[in-house]
C-alpha cells in the first residue's frame, strides 16, 4: 500500500506585516489615492514590507488511509497549513498535489443561516461542503439521526440550543464522502457529550480508509486517533512520524514557553481610540513542562508595555472570557492591591498570577486593558485564546462538564431524613 | 478501497492561470450556486412579512412616480404610447440591472465569514445574487403583463427581442458586477460610491425619457453607452416601438463581452487572497 493522498513541497507562506499605524483595518480607495506619492516615493528607495513566513518550506507526504494529527503552539503555522490545503488561502511557494476529494472541516455550521430551517440547511451547507445533491439526499436520514434533530427538522436554525446547532453542523460535515478530510479544531466546542460523540465518529472515519489531517491541542484526542504526527514550530516542521514519539518531542520542546503568546503591537482588536501601551501578551502553566493549564492550577499572564505618552496613576485589568464574549471574571490590582502598580516605569514586564483557575475545562479568550487617572489607555479585546484541559479536582473520578456552568465551587452536603426534622422542631 | 489515479485530483500552486479546467470547476460546483441563490431567495421572504409585497409594489411606485412627474407635469414625449407603458417596460430592464449591480456588488464582502472557512469557486458568489434578482424580473413581467391588457394592448412578433434583451441586461449586469465584487473587497469605501454611480447611470440612459430626444449628432456618444442599447431593446420588445437602434445593441453586446471577459480575468487575480484580504 503506498498510494499517495496528499504531497505537500517546498510549501512557504507570506504574510506581509504592515507598521504603519492604521486606525481602520480596511483599505480605502481614498486612502491609497493620497497615499500614492508615497507609494511612489518608498518604492523609488527600495523600502521594503517586513516580511512574516507563517509556513516555511514545509514539505510532506500523506499516503492513503492515514490518519495524522497536526500538532504545534498557537502561530505555529498549523491553521496556516490547514487554510491553504484547503484552498481557502493561495500558497507564497511551492505546491500541494491532493489526491482525492477534499472535505474540509474548519468549523462547525459552515454556511448555515440562522433564519433557514434545519433541514434547508442541510442542503445548503452540505452543498457548499462539496457534496452533490443526490448524496445528501441519500445521507439525509444518516445526518438527521446522527444530529438527533428529527422533530425541529422544519425549525428555524435560531430556535435551536447551542448543542442542537453543533450536533446538526458537524453531522453534515462528518457524512461528507471525502477521500481527504481536513479537520480543524472543531472538537473544543461543545459539551462533553457533543465532543465524545464527534471523537466517536471521528474514530469512524479513521477507521474507513480515509485520509485525515487533524489540527488539536487535545493530545489526548491525538494520541487515541492519530497513527501518525506532525509537529509544527514557528512554521517549520520540527517532527514527522509515530505519534507518541512527535507528542513528546512536542513536550520537550521550549519547556518554559508560555501555553499562549500574542503579539499585541498591532493587533485587529484593538479597541478604536486606544494609545498603544501593550506590546506581548504571554500566558504561562504554573506546572512545569506543561503545554497546557488544567483545571484547578495556577497561571500567569504576563504583559509586556512601552507607553506613548506618561500616565498617572496606572490601572491595569485582565479579564477571561468565554467563547460566547461573556466576561466571566476580572483580574485588576484596583481591588486587591491599589498601590500594586504605583511605582510603574514607563515600559516593562508586568506579571499577574492567579494561583488557583477554578474555570470549567474549555476554550477562553483573555482581554487586556490599561487605563490612568485620564482615562482609557488602552485595551486588546480577546486578544489571546488558551484552553483549559479537564481533571479530576474533586478526586472522584468525575469532572463537571460546560453543562454545569462556568466555574467549579466546593461544596458542603448534609442530609436529614424528614422525621428527625419534625422532631426536633416540636 | 477507492482506487486513485496517479494523477493529481486538485494541485495548489502559488499562480494559477486562466484555463478551461475553470469552467469544468465551475459546472461542477454549481449546486452550490443554486443553493446560495434560493436561500437568498428564500430569506427575502421569510425575513419581512411586506416581503412579497415589496417586490411588487417597488417598481409599480417607481412607475407611477415617474409616469406622474415625467409624463402628466413635464409631458415627455412618450413615442406616442400611454407613458406609464413607456417607462414601465424600459424599467424592467433598468431594475435588473440595477439590482443586480446592487446586490452581486456587495456580495463578496457580505459572505466573508464564508469565504473565510470552505472553498468553492469565489465567483459563484455575485452570480448566485444575480440568479435571486430573476425572481424580481419575473414578478416585473407579470406587471408589466397586467399592465398591457389594462390598457388593451398586445405586442406582437417584436415580443421576440425580450430574450435577447434579458440577456444583454444579464451579461452586462454580471459583467460589471464582478468588477464592483472585487473592488469592494479591496476598497470599502466603493460602497458608498455605489449608490450615486447607479443613479447617474439611469439618467444617462434612456428610461424616463426616449432616445428619440437626443439630437443626432450625439447619437453616437450615447450609444457607447451599453444601458442604451439594453433599455431600447426591452421597450420595442414589449411595446414594438420603431424600429431597433442595432448600434446600439451592437454597442451593449460588445461592452457586455469586454466587461465580462476583462471581470472575469480581473476577478481571479483578486481571488487568490480574498480570503487574506476580507
Amino acid at each position: 500500500m503506498s498510494d499517495l493522498a496528499i504531497r505537500v513541497s517546498g510549501l512557504g507562506k507570506c504574510y506581509r506585516l504592515c507598521h504603519e499605524a492604521r486606525a481602520n483595518r480596511y483599505q480605502t480607495l481614498r486612502d491609497d489615492i493620497v497615499r500614492l506619492p508615497r507609494r511612489v516615493w518608498a518604492k523609488l528607495r527600495g523600502a521594503k514590507y517586513e516580511e512574516f513566513w507563517a509556513l516555511h518550506n514545509v514539505s510532506f507526504e500523506l499516503e492513503l488511509g492515514e490518519v495524522v494529527g497536526v500538532i504545534g503552539r498557537n502561530g505555529a503555522g498549523k491553521s496556516t497549513l490547514l487554510r491553504i490545503l484547503s484552498r481557502i488561502t493561495p500558497p507564497t511557494v511551492g505546491e500541494v498535489e491532493l489526491f482525492g476529494r477534499v472535505g474540509s472541516l474548519l468549523e462547525v455550521g459552515t454556511g448555515f443561516h440562522p433564519e433557514l430551517t434545519g433541514r434547508e440547511n442541510i442542503f445548503l451547507s452540505g452543498a457548499i461542503l462539496g457534496m452533490r445533491r443526490p448524496e445528501i439526499r441519500r445521507r439525509f436520514d444518516e445526518i438527521v439521526a446522527f444530529a438527533e434533530v428529527e422533530k425541529f427538522l422544519d425549525t428555524p436554525c435560531k430556535h435551536y440550543s447551542s448543542g442542537m446547532y453543533m450536533r446538526l453542523g458537524f453531522a453534515v460535515a462528518a457524512h461528507l464522502d471525502a477521500e481527504i478530510l481536513l479537520v480543524d479544531e472543531v472538537l473544543a466546542v461543545g459539551d462533553a457529550e457533543f465532543q465524545r460523540k464527534c471523537l466517536n465518529k471521528m474514530g469512524t472515519v479513521a477507521k474507513s480508509g480515509r485520509t485525515v489531517l487533524f489540527v488539536s491541542h487535545n493530545l489526548a484526542a491525538i494520541e487515541a486517533l492519530c497513527s501518525h504526527a506532525l509537529l509544527l514550530n514557528q512554521g517549520i516542521i520540527a517532527a514527522h512520524g509515530a505519534t507518541l514519539g512527535v507528542i513528546s518531542a512536542y513536550r520537550a520542546m521550549r519547556p518554559d514557553g508560555p501555553i499562549g503568546e500574542a503579539d499585541v503591537r498591532s493587533h485587529p482588536n484593538r479597541v478604536p481610540g486606544s494609545k498603544p501601551f501593550f506590546t506581548h501578551v504571554r500566558v504561562f502553566s504554573d506546572a512545569p513542562n506543561s503545554e497546557s493549564i488544567s483545571m484547578g492550577r495556577g497561571v500567569t499572564v504576563e504583559m509586556t508595555f512601552a507607553a506613548s505618552e506618561p500616565f498617572d496613576n496606572l490601572q491595569v485589568g485582565v479579564t477571561f472570557n468565554d467563547l460566547y464574549g461573556r466576561r466571566l471574571v476580572n483580574f485588576s490590582p484596583t481591588h486587591q492591591a491599589p498601590q500594586a502598580l504605583r511605582d510603574a516605569p514607563r515600559s516593562g514586564t508586568m506579571r499577574c498570577r492567579i494561583p488557583w483557575v477554578n474555570l470549567l475545562a474549555g476554550r477562553y479568550l483573555l482581554t487586556v486593558i490599561a487605563s490612568d487617572d485620564q482615562g482609557a489607555i488602552d485595551r486588546i479585546d480577546d486578544c489571546l485564546d488558551f484552553e483549559i484541559l479537564p481533571r479530576d479536582v474533586f478526586g472522584t473520578g468525575r469532572i463537571p462538564g460546560p453543562q454545569h456552568g462556568v466555574i467549579y465551587l466546593e461544596s458542603e452536603w448534609s442530609v436529614r431524613s424528614f422525621d428527625a426534622t419534625r422532631g426536633t422542631e416540636s | 478501497m477507492t482506487h486513485l489515479s496517479p494523477q493529481p485530483f486538485i494541485r495548489i500552486r502559488a499562480a494559477r492561470v486562466f484555463s478551461l479546467a475553470d469552467l469544468r470547476e465551475l459546472w461542477n460546483y454549481r449546486d452550490v450556486l443554486l443553493m446560495l441563490a434560493v436561500r437568498d431567495i428564500k430569506l427575502r421572504y421569510k425575513q419581512t412579512v411586506l416581503g412579497v409585497f415589496w417586490v411588487v409594489l417597488q417598481p409599480l411606485l417607481a412607475g407611477l412616480i415617474f409616469a406622474v412627474i415625467f409624463g402628466r407635469f413635464i409631458k415627455l414625449s412618450s413615442d406616442g404610447c400611454p407613458y406609464l407603458l413607456f417607462v414601465f417596460s424600459a424599467l424592467i430592464g433598468w431594475q435588473l440591472f440595477a439590482g443586480i449591480l446592487q446586490r452581486a456588488g456587495g456580495s463578496l464582502v457580505n459572505e466573508a465569514r464564508l469565504i473565510s472557512k470552505v472553498y468553492f469557486p469565489r465567483i459563484l458568489v455575485p452570480m448566485a445574487s444575480a440568479v435571486a434578482v430573476l425572481i424580481d424580473l419575473a414578478v416585473s413581467a407579470l406587471i408589466m403583463v397586467v399592465l398591457l391588457m389594462l390598457y388593451g394592448m398586445w405586442p406582437g412578433w417584436s415580443l421576440l427581442w425580450l430574450p435577447v434583451a434579458v440577456g444583454l441586461a444579464l451579461a452586462l449586469a454580471m459583467g460589471v458586477s464582478i468588477w464592483l465584487a472585487a473592488l469592494n473587497v479591496r476598497y470599502r469605501d466603493f460602497m458608498h460610491a455605489m449608490p450615486f454611480l447607479i443613479q447617474v447611470w439611469m439618467y444617462a440612459s434612456p428610461v424616463v425619457y426616449s432616445n428619440t430626444v437626443v439630437p443626432a449628432r450625439w447619437r453616437p456618444l450615447f450609444d457607447l453607452n451599453p444601458m442604451v442599447g439594453v433599455i431600447d431593446a426591452f421597450r420595442h420588445a414589449w411595446l414594438g416601438l420603431g424600429s431597433m437602434d442595432l448600434f446600439a445593441v451592437a454597442s451593449s453586446a460588445t461592452w457586455a463581452v469586454v466587461s465580462l471577459l476583462g471581470g472575469w480575468i480581473y476577478f481571479r487575480r483578486v481571488e487568490q487572497d480574498l480570503a487574506d484580504r476580507l
